[in-house]
């Protein structure tokens, strides 16, 4: 007696191929709809605003009279603001990593705090600007500074790095911290010549991968009253600056048409680096990506 | 250098005066003098609720290999381990009672858990080399502990190579990364690298269950070599490898020892049935 009827198998066969095929289409038209959407973006961008990329425009300040604009101002505020948050976040978020997956105790205490990093990393930036303006803008007298856009900065990726470092900590196997604590390595040894080393590529692609988030972030800027015409670059992390997504920000705002092509090509030179920053990350992951 | 020297040469005297007192010793049958290395007494350990040894009471001898066999989940590894107190990295361990090594416990709170280690290395189950060069593998523990003199390490990774007789097979290539050798070199890479801090015993847990025959062979090979300067203390899951190598033999059953003897003694004519039952492949 067989329990398979091998016709009615046969039969249904061809449906079976049938619905196959359908499947493979709905899926290949969502993947389209994203990557037409985006590359006409793209291409509107590109077109609009290549003709404003001279140097001009990356020497020159912000103007009223189109024909002056650059981004000078911006570009080197984005750098400052950068080179302010990366130090304060990779300190603060690997330090935060490190304790929670090699010396906090395991206890649902910690296991909360855990979960709730992961939630942190959903809050929007708007209230990451609310948080910057009260605590560090008007509580610390900061000012409209760099040092206070890179301390909100850092607090928002700051999550992003935690999580991206906690995965790469806990992929280095058990096995080598054991090998290495067996030998009579402290845990700080171990820490420093074993897994560090091991996981630094995760840890780096989650740096960069937030810092290109932070340095797109306008809400937080625009909260904590960045100002976006400004004659001078940044001096110190005390003085005030603007930056590029703020930049975008005022002159999309402009009833001058000429504008949003000079907003199209800033955006271009952000879209740039944030390519350059996003190529660096996979470069190093896929360098230095060990397998175990 | 010196007090390496020193070290050995006292090391050596150790050698000659336990050939000497294991011979009085075999005619007392399994009687203790003070050669014992590792000393368990009444020593219990629980995971959470989970009483997984149970009064062990055993002593091992210096420059003897002693074999735990059991079947799985008998607390065989979980007793190796505590020996150098990896077993406390699981945060649920509780213990009762003591283990001493060479006269004093090892929970001593005036002495490290880190100098214990140092003295009593570990080869683990599956190959774990760092993901580093040959030499850097060797050379951690000797950095570990401070050595930064670059003649010493060269000479430590030699020596330990060499100890764990992958000298020749790895000389030309020290600087390639220890994930390109075969499970049964990286395995000696291990027992190189466990050498390289000059321990005074080696605890190996199951060394040889990842690898092909002829790979075991050689790790097998190298534990009688490796016996003369060393105290070996081994888990295997193969008896065949527990006759074959070691002096004693301890029979661990559901995390208590039924039987401690001479190996030929567990082997050919055991005085617990379990043991019997065990070594003779009715169970396990």
């Amino acid at each position: 007696m067989e329990l398979i009827n091998k016709e009615q198998v046969s039969k249904k066969l061809s449906g079976r191929l049938m619905v196959n095929k359908v499947m493979k289409f709905i899926f290949l038209l969502c993947t389209l709809v994203g990557l037409v959407v985006l590359a006409t973006l793209l291409i509107d961008t590109i077109l609009d605003g290549w003709r404003y990329l001279t140097v001009d425009f990356f020497t020159n300040f912000s103007s009223s009279r189109p024909d002056n604009a650059g981004i000078r101002g911006a570009i080197i505020g984005t750098l400052w603001l950068m080179a302010t948050t990366a130090p304060i976040a990779i300190i603060l978020s690997v330090g935060t990593a490190l304790y929670l997956e090699e010396y906090a105790p395991k206890n649902k205490l910690v296991d909360f705090v855990k979960i709730n990093i992961s939630n942190l990393a959903g809050v929007p930036s708007v209230v990451f600007g609310l948080l910057g303006l009260t605590l560090f803008v008007r509580m610390a007298g900061l000012g409209n500074s760099v040092l206070a856009a890179a301390l909100t900065m850092s607090l928002m990726i700051l999550p992003v790095i935690v999580v991206a470092s906690q995965e790469a900590i806990r992929s280095v196997p058990g096995s080598i911290r054991e090998a290495s604590i067996g030998m009579g390595a402290t845990k700080w040894q171990t820490i420093t010549r074993i897994i560090l080393p091991a996981s630094i590529p995760g840890i780096i692609t989650g740096i960069i991968l937030a810092l290109s988030r932070a340095i797109g972030e306008t809400a937080p800027l625009v909260i904590i009253g960045i100002p976006t015409i400004l004659l001078f670059t940044p001096t110190g992390v005390l003085d005030t600056f603007s930056a590029l997504p703020m930049q975008i920000f005022s002159w999309v705002k402009l009833p001058n048409p000429e504008f949003q092509s000079i907003t199209a090509a800033a955006i271009l030179v952000l879209l740039f680096i944030l390519f350059l920053m996003n190529s660096v990350a996979i470069y190093i992951r896929n360098k230095y990506s060990k397998r175990f | 250098m010196t007090l390496a020297k020193v070290k050995e040469e006292t090391d050596m005297n150790t050698v000659y005066d336990t050939a000497v007192d294991s011979r009085t010793q075999e005619m007392n049958s399994i009687k203790q003098t003070s050669n014992a290395i590792f000393q368990a007494k009444d020593f219990n350990l629980w995971y959470g609720n989970n009483h997984a040894l149970q009064d062990i009471n055993l002593d091992f001898n210096e420059n003897e290999i002693s074999a735990i066999i059991g079947p799985s989940g008998c607390g065989k590894s979980t007793f190796i381990k505590s020996l150098n107190r990896m077993v406390e990295l699981v945060p649920i361990v509780r213990t009762e009672g003591d283990i001493v090594y060479r006269d004093q416990s090892i929970f001593d709170k005036s002495s490290t858990v880190e100098n214990l280690r140092t003295k009593v290395g570990m080869v683990f189950q599956k190959p774990n080399p760092f993901p580093k060069s040959i030499y850097d593998n060797v050379a951690y523990g000797a950095r570990v502990h401070g050595i930064r003199n670059k003649k010493v390490l060269d000479q430590v990774v030699e020596k330990s190579l060499k100890g764990a007789a992958i000298w020749e097979e790895v000389k030309d290539r020290l600087n390639d990364n220890a994930y390109g050798l075969s499970g049964g070199q990286q395995q000696r890479i291990c027992i190189a690298r466990a050498l390289a801090i000059e321990p005074d015993v080696i605890l190996m847990d199951e060394p040889t269950s990842a690898l092909d025959p002829i790979s075991t062979t050689k790790v097998e090979d190298l534990m009688h070599e490796l016996k003369k300067d060393y105290s070996i203390i081994i888990v295997t899951h193969n008896m065949q490898q527990a006759a074959r190598i070691s002096d004693r033999t301890a029979f661990f059953y559901q995390g208590y020892v039924v039987e401690y003897d001479k190996t030929n003694v567990i082997f050919d004519k055991p005085k617990d049935q379990r043991t019997e039952d065990y070594v003779s492949g009715r169970f396990g």
